[in-house]
């Protein structure tokens, strides 16, 4: 059985093909402001790679924040169950994620088979979450792909104090004024997201071993940041953008109705 | 297609409560009496907080009015964002409560449901829901020029002391001293044996409606009780409470009897803490019916019966002191947290959706702490939701759309 799962997030929209339990192929394009596309460009452009074509796709899951714009999918599930799939596909030790997305950052608890036990999310604010590193970049004109890098060669961390996005980016604005290293000031910026989303694992109380997964776990300074707050070590798959998806494509294996056109 | 030519759908027809209409009414004739002039009406007018021992004042023929339900239905009427946008250019804070906000604002303009609320000739404050309400009425006392009867009940974290019977009880005598004197009549002690009483009666009746949703599939959802609950907030201890409420349990019982649930195909049994969201009410309420989540019973509107235990229907008056110092706001948090769990059990709950409210602080305070309680000791599954009662501007609906789907798609 081929099924597809269908990432909308609010930057990245990811795609993910599996096979009988097996992933095939995974996909990730840029959302742009038109959700709805997104699902169906990451949709035609993953058949068009794999030269599977709709026909032979059974079943799709979305998810993401744009789950239900996807019009197409038989099915829409929240990304805090399809990351718990997902996760515990790629590693069935898993028993705590902790992830960080464009617009939410969540910690979620499972259980031996993959279940949800608890979750928790950020409120209504940007800071902990990928659009506060990108507000964060812009500020100090350093392309976000060397964040990570560049936040590993700091002398020291600079403190950011403030929670709230807008008024941390004054507050790196003035350090830059200061003649802060940039580096130092990335590293700042790394461990307040750390702080930030180890607060709210507490709150639920996260269990090792603790899996990171969303686009911000590709950025090496927010895992090391992590893992310093954490006391151990984090565990992060190379498929760590597309877990969400992949989660999406194997709950679709169990979605009755078959075929999705 | 007008509203004459819909069809009607049999299956939701079936569900509608019956009552409601003569609710309506009945809250209709309630607000054009304290809405008609001060000449005609002859009535005084006192504003009074939603916690207040409100039975003397029915007992001196004085219409009780609260701006807390004015809160509600300007939360409910979505004029919130408006009046707290106002209030807020008036120099108030935006951690200001929003019904104290909403409140200040619409005083000052003529405007907000209703065309706003009477004025008073009195303003009668209970601290046993919170601090905020103590500024909120000294403000308005000032705004309107009338006096203020202040009623201070301490927290009771865990117990009643002798100290505190003391303290509060001559405050009440208090109380009764001022209705005299802003009334220039005497106090009516025979009448208020009668007005105690229906006031027990009505809390009983309302007690007894919560109740029927033990039964499964639940007749009505927490939703219908917010709506309900209007009545024993405003005309506790009259006459027209006890008699519409005897009748919204008939309609209950039939209910029941002919297995009719408000949610049709009634999966999941959920609690709801903390007030409602006014100006989402129906959303909120058709995403858990899409998820044939049951919102069964809440710790808001069973608010009003809280504290029965300690009143006596033979001695109000005597009671009043303990009845209105021990209720479920005025207490420490592991009261509270013991509070949920007992519902839960009760009405068969399988898990709890906190409402963590901007606006009110004594409510929201120990929230997080009552959350972990209920998952360690019932192992219960919990969601938190954040927002605010009246400002929509506190409310994020995609997250919060992904959250009970979660929540649900856990349980
Ligand atoms: S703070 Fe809470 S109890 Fe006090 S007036 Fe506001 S909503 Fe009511």
């Amino acid at each position: 059985m081929i099924t597809a799962g269908i990432d909308v997030g609010s930057i990245s929209t990811k795609a993910a093909i599996v096979k009988d339990h097996v992933v095939l192929a995974t996909k990730v394009i840029q959302t742009g402001y038109n959700a709805q596309n997104a699902g169906r460009k990451v949709f035609d452009e993953i058949q068009a790679e794999t030269g599977i074509s709709s026909s032979q796709i059974q079943a799709v899951v979305a998810t993401g924040y744009g789950r239900k714009s996807v019009t197409f999918a038989d099915k829409a599930v929240t990304e805090i169950t399809c990351h718990a799939v997902g996760a515990h596909y790629l590693n069935p030790e898993i028993r705590s994620i902790i992830d960080i997305g464009g617009q939410d950052s969540k910690a979620i608890i499972i259980d031996e088979k993959g279940r949800v036990k608890d979750f928790a999310m950020n409120d209504k604010c940007a800071a902990g979450t990928g659009r506060f590193l990108e507000v964060m970049a812009r500020a100090l004109e350093v392309d976000l792909d060397a964040f990570g890098e560049m936040s590993l060669t700091a002398d020291k961390t600079s403190a950011i104090s403030s929670l709230c996005t807008v008024f941390a980016e004054s507050e790196v604005i003035s350090l830059i004024s200061k003649g802060e290293k940039r580096e130092n000031i990335i590293a700042g910026i790394h461990a307040s997201i750390g702080a930030r989303v180890m607060a709210m694992g507490n709150r639920i109380g996260l269990k090792a071993p603790v899996m990171m997964t969303g686009g911000v776990a590709m950025n090496i300074g927010v895992v090391k940041a992590l893992e310093e707050k954490l006391n151990s070590s984090l565990v992060v798959s190379k498929s760590a953008q597309v877990t969400g998806a992949i989660g999406a494509a194997l709950i679709a294996e169990t979605v009755k109705g078959g075929n999705n056109e | 297609m007008t509203e004459s030519q819909k069809p009607i759908d049999p299956e939701k027809e079936k569900r509608k409560i019956k009552s409601d209409k003569r609710m309506k009414e009945i809250m209709t004739e309630y607000y054009v009496e304290a809405k008609t002039p001060r000449e005609q009406r002859g009535k005084k007018i006192a504003w009074i907080t939603s916690g207040g021992p409100v039975e003397p004042l029915i007992c001196m023929d004085i219409i009780p009015v609260y701006p807390e339900n004015y809160g509600a239905m300007i939360g409910a009427s979505k004029m919130g964002v408006d009046l707290c946008e106002k209030s807020e250019e008036m120099g108030y804070s935006r951690d200001l409560c929003s019904y104290a906000r909403a409140d200040i604002a619409s005083a000052t303009v003529n405007g907000g449901p209703i065309g706003g609320l009477p004025e008073p000739d009195m303003l009668i404050c209970c601290n046993n829901i919170c601090g905020t309400v103590l500024k909120w009425y000294e403000v308005q006392a000032r705004y309107f020029k009338v006096p203020l009867f202040i009623l201070d009940t301490p927290i009771c974290h865990t117990e009643f002391t002798k100290e505190m019977r003391q303290y509060v009880v001559k405050q009440i005598k208090e109380y009764i001293a001022f209705l005299e004197d802003v009334c220039g009549k005497p106090f009516d002690y025979d009448r208020m044996d009668e007005v105690g009483a229906l006031s027990f009666r009505g809390q009983e009746l309302w007690q007894a409606i919560l109740d029927t949703t033990m039964h499964k599939p639940a007749p009505i959802t927490c939703f219908d009780a917010f709506f309900h609950l209007a009545m024993i907030v405003t005309l506790r201890g009259t006459r027209t409470v006890v008699d519409y409420y005897e009748m919204l349990l008939a309609e209950m019982k039939e209910r029941i009897a002919a297995g009719i649930g408000m949610i049709p195909d009634e999966k999941h049994r959920l609690l709801w803490d903390n007030l409602p969201i006014w100006y989402k009410m129906r959303w909120l309420s058709d995403k858990f019916a899409s998820h044939n989540a049951c919102l069964v019973a809440d710790t808001y509107t069973s608010g009003w019966t809280s504290s029965m235990k300690y009143l006596d229907p033979d001695d109000f008056l005597g009671s009043l002191a303990e009845g209105y110092t021990r209720i479920f706001l005025n207490a420490g948090t592991d009261i509270m947290a013991d509070n949920i769990m007992g519902m839960a059990e009760k009405y068969d709950a399988v898990g709890v959706v906190f409402h963590s409210n901007r606006s009110c602080k004594p409510y929201s305070l120990g929230q997080y702490d009552i959350q972990r309680i209920v998952q360690e000791k019932m192992g219960l599954p919990t969601l938190m939701i954040e927002a605010d009662m009246v400002d929509e501007r506190s409310f994020s609906e995609s997250q919060i759309d992904t959250r009970i789907d979660a929540f649900i798609e856990m349980l």
